[in-house]
């Protein structure tokens, strides 16, 4: 039978993904995962709770608006009208979508197509480049360098060149994604870091794709800056976030954009024509759970700081672990992801797959023989620097914790701390 | 480059700017072309963001968009309720992206199970955000510049800008109605393909062909007859076919569902949809899933994991434990899928006897909870306007909620922009309402039939 159904050439190279080898593999229960970005905390109580209710309420297991449950939209507003000390209308400037992820999408098959350039700053989560070819646009690739000679001990250590940056912008540049708290390395964009952006989207007529889906997630000496908030930017700029992130309910997959309406519109179209809305109960929700923080965003019980003072002492063990084992970790100012250099370790990797750079080796030999597992740095990466960063791996470290001290046992920081101690 | 140029221009001078203003050294190019991308172009329209505002504002009783207003069934929601408060606090978090294994477990057990086949969860099922991102996922995945795509007219209203965003090109062809026999009410069944109609829309350039049986917004229920024509066009044509079957279980009089990747040679071309807002009565709970050949499907996972990745978990949990136990009563009178279309059917019935006793005449639907009426009885309340722009059947609609506190949607909204003409008398009322609305639909009907000065 002849068969000429194959795949549109907008997705021809795009199935391979690294979650898709490295979550099998660690699938195995017997496998300590801190690979993958879940967590294996309990989100608030309340949080629950108000899913409960809004579940038991007839009409909200009924379809929502689309662009977004009013409820939700309205306190999104509130809590970013505080953040960002400007009016942000809930019905036009807001969208929410399934995960931040589906921002990202929605954002890029709306203003992204053939003929387009969009830089993006290596190490980046991994989907943007694929999402951008997709749109039928070309990935222009800058890469984060540490600054010190070698010795990175910190995410702040690793920054963009400015007249490196300034040289990937031309007059195909249709946007920039920026990711702050960055995933991988947990760098926090400083203001001076941000105008330098800045300064080049508003020279070249650049849009800005905000991902700040930890922006929750800084720690002591740092502060989130929202882009957006820069003279100049909010007009240019979508800023994302993240439900999943925020509340530590990624199941939950529900994620927002907002931005200014002439550009939030042309998501909204998107989003009409790709999933229509939302799930009802998780929306409304959520939009309580932002009621109950938004009244207590003086007050340091507030979800947003308290998450984020717990995951500071996780980060602060899984880095002691780490370098009590002799290794180096680049300590994240924000996010709950670390990288580490094991290329220090100089373990023997002969015998792993030959044609896969050094990370994703290292990686799989730790799967097999410490029962560890964590995701290469250079499936963060493009073709060019895979050599600058193949040396590094990424651990997550919301799953750090335990309850008691009788769950140590079968915690993964116990597990963690023995892996490494065999090394 | 010059017809770039040229489109460019054609923007420029329809005074669409660039969203973030001008600047200096921007190029002529990044200044003249609109900031959205051109696959937006056509797809920008939706009449529910219309009629939704409408229904809300000035309804007294929706009839408009499709959805129950009642419950989803209480052993779903006890499994919603279980899933999120159970000690398994990690069905808060993410779940395999192609769909929670318990449910696609399920689903492979349960529709292998009507299909005759034996099909693997992992690969001949993929869940998705609703039905609407599972057929958004196969037009991304299999149109594109130069395809055509056949939809068969009055169609659910998304197909047409999906089939233009993926760069295809739609080709409608329309059922027809044929005239009742004397005395009788019409039936969704009486609206047909002309067999040779259909078959001139097949060129080398089709790619796919969007077959939605029980059909929105006529209710009509595809025969087998039917079936083999357009399984026979597939064949011959090489065409896939994209079965958007979220109705299955919606059919009325005794009626059999019957799924087309059932007929010879379509297994193999077809992508069968499913909706467990539908299925369930849960529409707010946004889980749909496909099912068929891995040869498709490994294309839709890729669509999939580079726009939404994974779907929310808790709400595929409870689907799961629903089909289970849909699975164990299958064909049984508790069955949920025995039960629901019993109810809507009574439903259904009421609703017609209402409209046919004020002088609109409904189509009987042979299936979902839909249901159309002829308003050109009706006229005398809303004269015809010559020359306007808008369809009457939209005008009619929108004076109906205004002044009456009754929604429901034109039937051209069902229809490509160059036939919205065609069928534009009728109007369309969802029946997935408690006896409660139906009563007052029925007394906003009659006090209107009264309040009528001329016939």
């Amino acid at each position: 039978m002849a068969f000429r159904h194959k795949n549109t050439r907008r997705i021809e190279g795009l199935d391979s993904n690294v979650w898709v080898e490295f979550t099998k593999v660690a699938a195995d229960p017997s496998i300590v995962n801190l690979g993958q970005g879940l967590p294996d905390i309990s989100p608030p109580s309340y949080v629950k709770e108000e899913l409960a209710k809004a579940a038991a309420v007839d009409r909200l297991n009924q379809y929502t608006r689309g662009f977004g449950h009013p409820s939700l939209v309205k306190a999104l507003s509130q809590v970013y009208e505080r953040v960002c000390g400007r009016k942000i209308d809930p019905l036009t400037d807001i969208l929410v979508t399934v995960g931040a992820y589906g921002s990202l999408f929605s954002t890029i098959q709306a203003l992204i197509e053939e003929g387009d350039e969009v830089i993006i700053i290596e190490p980046f989560y991994d989907c943007y480049e694929p999402m951008v070819k997709m749109a039928g646009a070309k990935p222009v690739f800058i890469p984060l360098r540490y600054k010190n000679d070698g010795n990175s001990t910190s995410s702040a250590d690793w920054v963009l060149d400015p007249a490196e940056l300034a040289n990937k912008f031309n007059s195909k540049t249709k946007a920039i994604i920026l990711n702050t708290p960055n995933n991988p390395i947990g760098k926090v964009f400083t203001r001076e870091e941000l105008q330098v952006i800045a300064d080049l989207c508003i020279k070249h007529d650049t849009l800005c794709i905000s991902d700040e889906v930890y922006e929750w997630m800084v720690y002591k000496g740092n502060k989130h800056i929202k882009i957006a908030t820069l003279p100049g930017m909010w007009e240019r700029t979508i800023t994302i976030g993240s439900a999943g992130k925020t509340y530590s309910v990624t199941g939950w997959k529900l994620g927002w954009s907002i931005g200014p309406q002439n550009l939030i519109k042309h998501l909204q179209v998107v989003h009409q024509n790709t999933l229509y809305t939302c799930p009802t109960p998780l929306q409304e929700a959520l939009a309580q759970a932002f009621w109950i923080d938004y009244k207590r965003m003086d007050d340091p019980d507030c979800y947003f700081y308290s998450l984020s003072r717990e995951l500071e002492s996780k980060r602060d063990r899984m880095a002691q672990l780490l370098q009590e084992a002799g290794l180096k970790p680049v300590i994240p100012d924000g996010g709950y992801f670390m990288i580490v250099d094991v290329s220090t370790l100089n373990v023997d990797l002969s015998d792993v797959d030959e044609k896969q750079p050094y990370d994703y080796k290292f990686v799989k030999w730790m799967i097999k023989s410490k029962k560890l597992s964590a995701i290469p740095l250079s499936a963060f990466c493009g073709p060019e620097t895979k050599r600058q960063f193949e040396k590094y791996i990424r651990f997550c470290f919301i799953k750090f914790g335990c309850a008691s001290k009788s769950d140590l046992p079968k915690s993964s920081r116990f597990h963690f701390s023995r892996g490494l101690q065999s090394w | 480059m010059l017809r770039r140029a040229g489109q460019s221009l054609h923007h420029f001078l329809l005074g669409r700017k660039s969203s973030a203003g001008y600047s200096s050294y921007s190029s002529e190019a990044k200044m003249s072309r609109p900031v959205q991308a051109r696959r937006l172009e056509g797809t920008d329209k939706n009449i529910w963001v219309e009629f939704v505002k409408l229904a809300a504002t000035y309804s007294k009783v929706n009839l408009g968009q499709g959805f129950p207003d009642f419950p989803p069934p209480d052993f779903l929601k006890e499994a919603f309720v279980r899933a999120l408060s159970g000690e398994n606090h990690m069905l808060h978090q993410y779940t395999r992206a192609f769909g929670h294994p318990p449910l696609v477990n399920i689903l492979a057990q349960f529709f292998g199970k009507l299909l005759g086949r034996d099909l693997d969860p992992m690969t001949n099922v993929m869940v998705t955000v609703g039905a609407y991102q599972a057929l958004f996922c196969c037009f991304q995945a299999f149109i594109e510049e130069g395809d055509e795509v056949i939809i068969i007219e009055p169609f659910f209203d998304c197909y047409e800008p999906m089939t233009k965003m993926a760069g295809g090109t739609p080709v409608f062809v329309p059922l027809r109605p044929k005239a009742p026999k004397d005395g009788k009410l019409m039936s969704s069944a009486d609206w047909q393909l002309d067999p040779a109609e259909l078959a001139s829309k097949f060129s080398e350039r089709t790619k796919a062909i969007v077959l939605n049986s029980p059909n929105n917004p006529l209710g009509k229920v595809f025969s087998r007859g039917e079936l083999e024509l357009i399984a026979d066009l597939c064949v011959k044509h090489d065409v896939l076919c994209i079965s958007d079957e979220v109705y299955e279980w919606l059919v009325y009089d005794g009626k059999e569902h019957i799924r087309i990747a059932s007929l010879q040679g379509m297994w193999d071309r077809t992508v069968i949809i499913g909706s467990a807002g539908k299925t369930f009565s849960a529409t707010g709970w946004k889980v749909g899933w496909t099912v068929g050949p891995n040869r498709l499907l490994q294309h839709l996972r890729n669509v999939h994991q580079n726009s939404v990745y994974h779907c929310a978990t808790i709400a595929q949990e409870a689907v799961a434990q629903g089909f289970q136990r849909e699975l164990e009563l299958y064909g049984k009178a508790d069955s949920y899928f025995v039960q629901l279309p019993k109810e809507l059917q009574q439903k259904r019935d009421w609703l017609v006897q209402s409209l046919d006793a004020v002088g609109m005449k409904p189509i009987v639907p042979e299936g979902t909870y839909f249901l159309v009426a002829d308003i050109s009885k009706f006229k005398s309340d809303v004269p015809d306007v010559p020359d306007s722009d808008e369809p009457y059947d939209s005008r009619f609609a929108k004076w109906m909620v205004k002044n009456k506190g009754l929604a429901a949607i034109p039937l051209s909204a069902f229809y490509s922009g160059a036939h919205k003409n065609n069928y534009n008398h009728f109007i369309r009322f969802c029946f997935a309402k408690e006896e409660a609305t139906l009563k007052a639909a029925n007394d906003i009907l009659q006090k209107w039939k009264r309040e009528k000065t001329s016939p």
